[in-house]
């Protein structure tokens, strides 16, 4: 445990006679950058907000930072952790600087650091303006700005990326990056999972209030076995030669669109299957192998 | 586990106070109090058919019966969604995930709105006081200064109802909702309820208890506290008249005013704490 930044032991929590987590063990290292993943109503929200102690687990325990998240000592914790939330909500009638300070103030924090957090995150030019005339976008931008203040140790995300423009995800995945190359954990949420798949080092698949399945997007893929597709573009008679080539191997399906082929095939067959197409020689002119996305993962174990 | 961080108290009161005079609450209410206690003083006897100021006891007294209405309605409406519009927007979240307690996002809360209604208190009647001051004897401005004082403990009061209620309100619907109905109960229902009860009994039962039943209302701990102060209102009210002496002393009423405000204040707390 002690090695454990967050670590969370047969976790419950019941509203009533719904039980919306449900024993939950969850354990995350320094420095990692961990996904929580989920439709809506599998209790991430509900396990986030027991892990920041807004609200107590109905059983099992919860450590930050080897503090009992119910402890006495937590406040000292929360010192160390940063919050994005889905929705943020900041105040009106404060100006982008003055709500930074406002924060940096309860977390103790210099506030000789926030010009230059508002800058980290794009907002610069708008720290003299009111809340009430930023964008959501700008308001999200802000949002994570009070997140970094005073360096936080953890970072719990969520959701982060909405209401963002291209421009301003990529802007924050590279401020993500730089955060790990820092050693901050971070836990985040995304219904888009296509925008953390290749991000995150571990993620947890919740469902029903469970932990469905944990580890890296590679062990998931590995563990679900799900079926993997080689894209192959070729000269006239591909489909014949690869047919040819292929048979006897547990191909799944063979689909051509245009000048391209895409071989369902399992993963046990890729090797066998990629020594036998290298034959073809230049009858191939291109050849990509595609892993299962985090989307087909995702559904694999819902399925 | 019980310790709290003035601190964090004061920063979360200091913003609280900052976006009340932000957005001109507290010069807005200022100004309608100054300008209430001006009218009241100069046109008060209008319907004796004189105009202009004749006697700071003649104008507490209509202040008083001003202020009882106005001071509450203005209290309830600061303070009824302090909590629960704050956690409908979901902007509460965020601040509880700070290293700041519940207990201490109250205290502070309530600093911050009591600091706005205190200010605009003292300086619109203040101003008024002050205009008035070349027209008043020094004692007189004494009785002026304790008429304030109250008056911002009534205030106090039911900003801690107030805030007691946002505590409580499941949105700020409910809670506008409450607010109204406090307002009704204290400031308009308690007192008929009171009467109707020694009407019906004609005056038989109760008759021991009525000086203490009033202090269940802040708003009739105002009104008494600010009779006895004055010799001259005094004599206006009948109620001067069945009023123990020793309940009416203005430490024993300041000190209920005081417990009014300490009350719905730890009620609010430990509600938000569960």
């Amino acid at each position: 445990m002690a090695s454990n930044i967050v670590d969370a032991r047969g976790v419950t929590k019941n509203f009533g006679p719904v039980q919306a987590v449900r024993g939950v063990d969850l354990s995350i290292v320094p420095g990692e950058l961990f996904g929580l993943i989920g439709h809506n109503g599998a209790g991430k929200s509900t396990l986030f907000k027991m892990m920041l102690g807004l609200i107590p687990a109905s059983s099992g325990q919860i450590h930050l930072d080897g503090e009992a998240v119910s402890g006495p000592r937590f406040r000292e914790v929360r010192r160390r952790i940063g919050y994005l939330p889905e929705n943020v909500v900041l105040y009106d009638n404060l100006t982008g600087l003055e709500t930074l300070h406002f924060f940096a103030d309860l977390k103790a924090v210099p506030r000789s650091n926030c010009a230059a957090l508002l800058d980290k995150v794009g907002l610069g030019h708008a720290r003299a303006r009111r809340v009430r005339e930023y964008s959501k976008g700008m308001r999200q931008r802000l949002g994570f700005a009070q997140a970094l203040l005073g360096k936080p140790r953890l970072l719990f995300l969520d959701e982060p990326t909405t209401g963002l423009d291209p421009e301003a995800i990529r802007d924050f995945y590279r401020i993500l990056r730089e955060l790990r190359d820092e050693g901050v954990t971070m836990v985040l949420t995304s219904h888009i999972l296509a925008e953390i798949q290749e991000r995150v080092d571990r993620l947890a698949i919740m469902e029903d209030g469970r932990i469905r399945a944990c580890g890296s997007v590679q062990t998931l893929r590995e563990a679900m076995n799900l079926p993997l597709t080689l894209e192959i573009a070729g000269g006239a008679g591909l489909l014949e030669q690869v047919t040819r080539v292929l048979e006897g191997l547990a191909v799944e399906r063979i689909d051509e669109t245009g000048s391209l082929l895409h071989i369902r095939l399992p993963r046990e067959a890729k090797m066998p299957a990629l020594a036998r197409l290298a034959t073809l020689g230049e009858t191939l002119r291109d050849l990509q192998v595609h892993e299962p996305s985090l989307e087909d993962v995702f559904f694999g174990y819902r399925n | 586990m019980f310790s709290i961080d003035f601190r964090q108290i004061g920063i979360v009161a200091g913003k609280e106070f900052q976006d009340r005079i932000r957005n001109r609450w507290v010069l807005a209410v200022a100004l309608v109090f100054t300008v209430f206690a001006l009218v009241i003083a100069y046109f008060g006897s209008a319907q004796q058919g004189s105009v202009g100021f004749h006697s700071i006891d003649v104008t507490i007294a209509s202040l008083v019966s001003l202020v009882i209405y106005l001071i509450p309605l203005i209290a309830l409406i600061l303070g009824f969604d302090a909590i629960v519009g704050e956690r409908e927007r979901g902007s509460l979240e965020l601040l509880l995930t700070l290293p700041i307690t519940r207990r201490e996002v109250i205290l502070g809360k309530y600093a911050g709105l009591a600091g706005a209604l205190t200010f605009s208190t003292l300086a619109g009647f203040g101003a008024a006081g002050l205009i008035l001051s070349p027209q008043i004897r020094l004692d007189a401005l004494f009785h002026y200064a304790g008429f304030m004082v109250s008056a911002l403990l009534l205030g106090l009061t039911f900003l801690s109802l107030a805030l007691m209620l946002s505590v409580f309100a499941s949105d700020r619907t409910r809670a506008s909702g409450l607010a109204i109905a406090t307002w009704f109960f204290f400031v308009l229902v308690f007192d008929m309820i009171i009467l109707g009860a020694l009407v019906l009994t004609a005056g038989e039962y109760g008759g021991a208890v009525f000086p203490y039943l009033l202090l269940l209302n802040p708003a009739d701990v105002f009104r008494v506290l600010n009779i006895f102060s004055l010799d001259e209102v005094r004599t206006l009210y009948g109620l001067a008249t069945v009023f123990p002496e020793a309940l009416s002393h203005p430490a024993t009423l300041g000190g209920v005013m005081l417990a009014w405000i300490i009350a719905p204040l730890a009620v609010a707390i430990w509600r938000f704490e569960r």
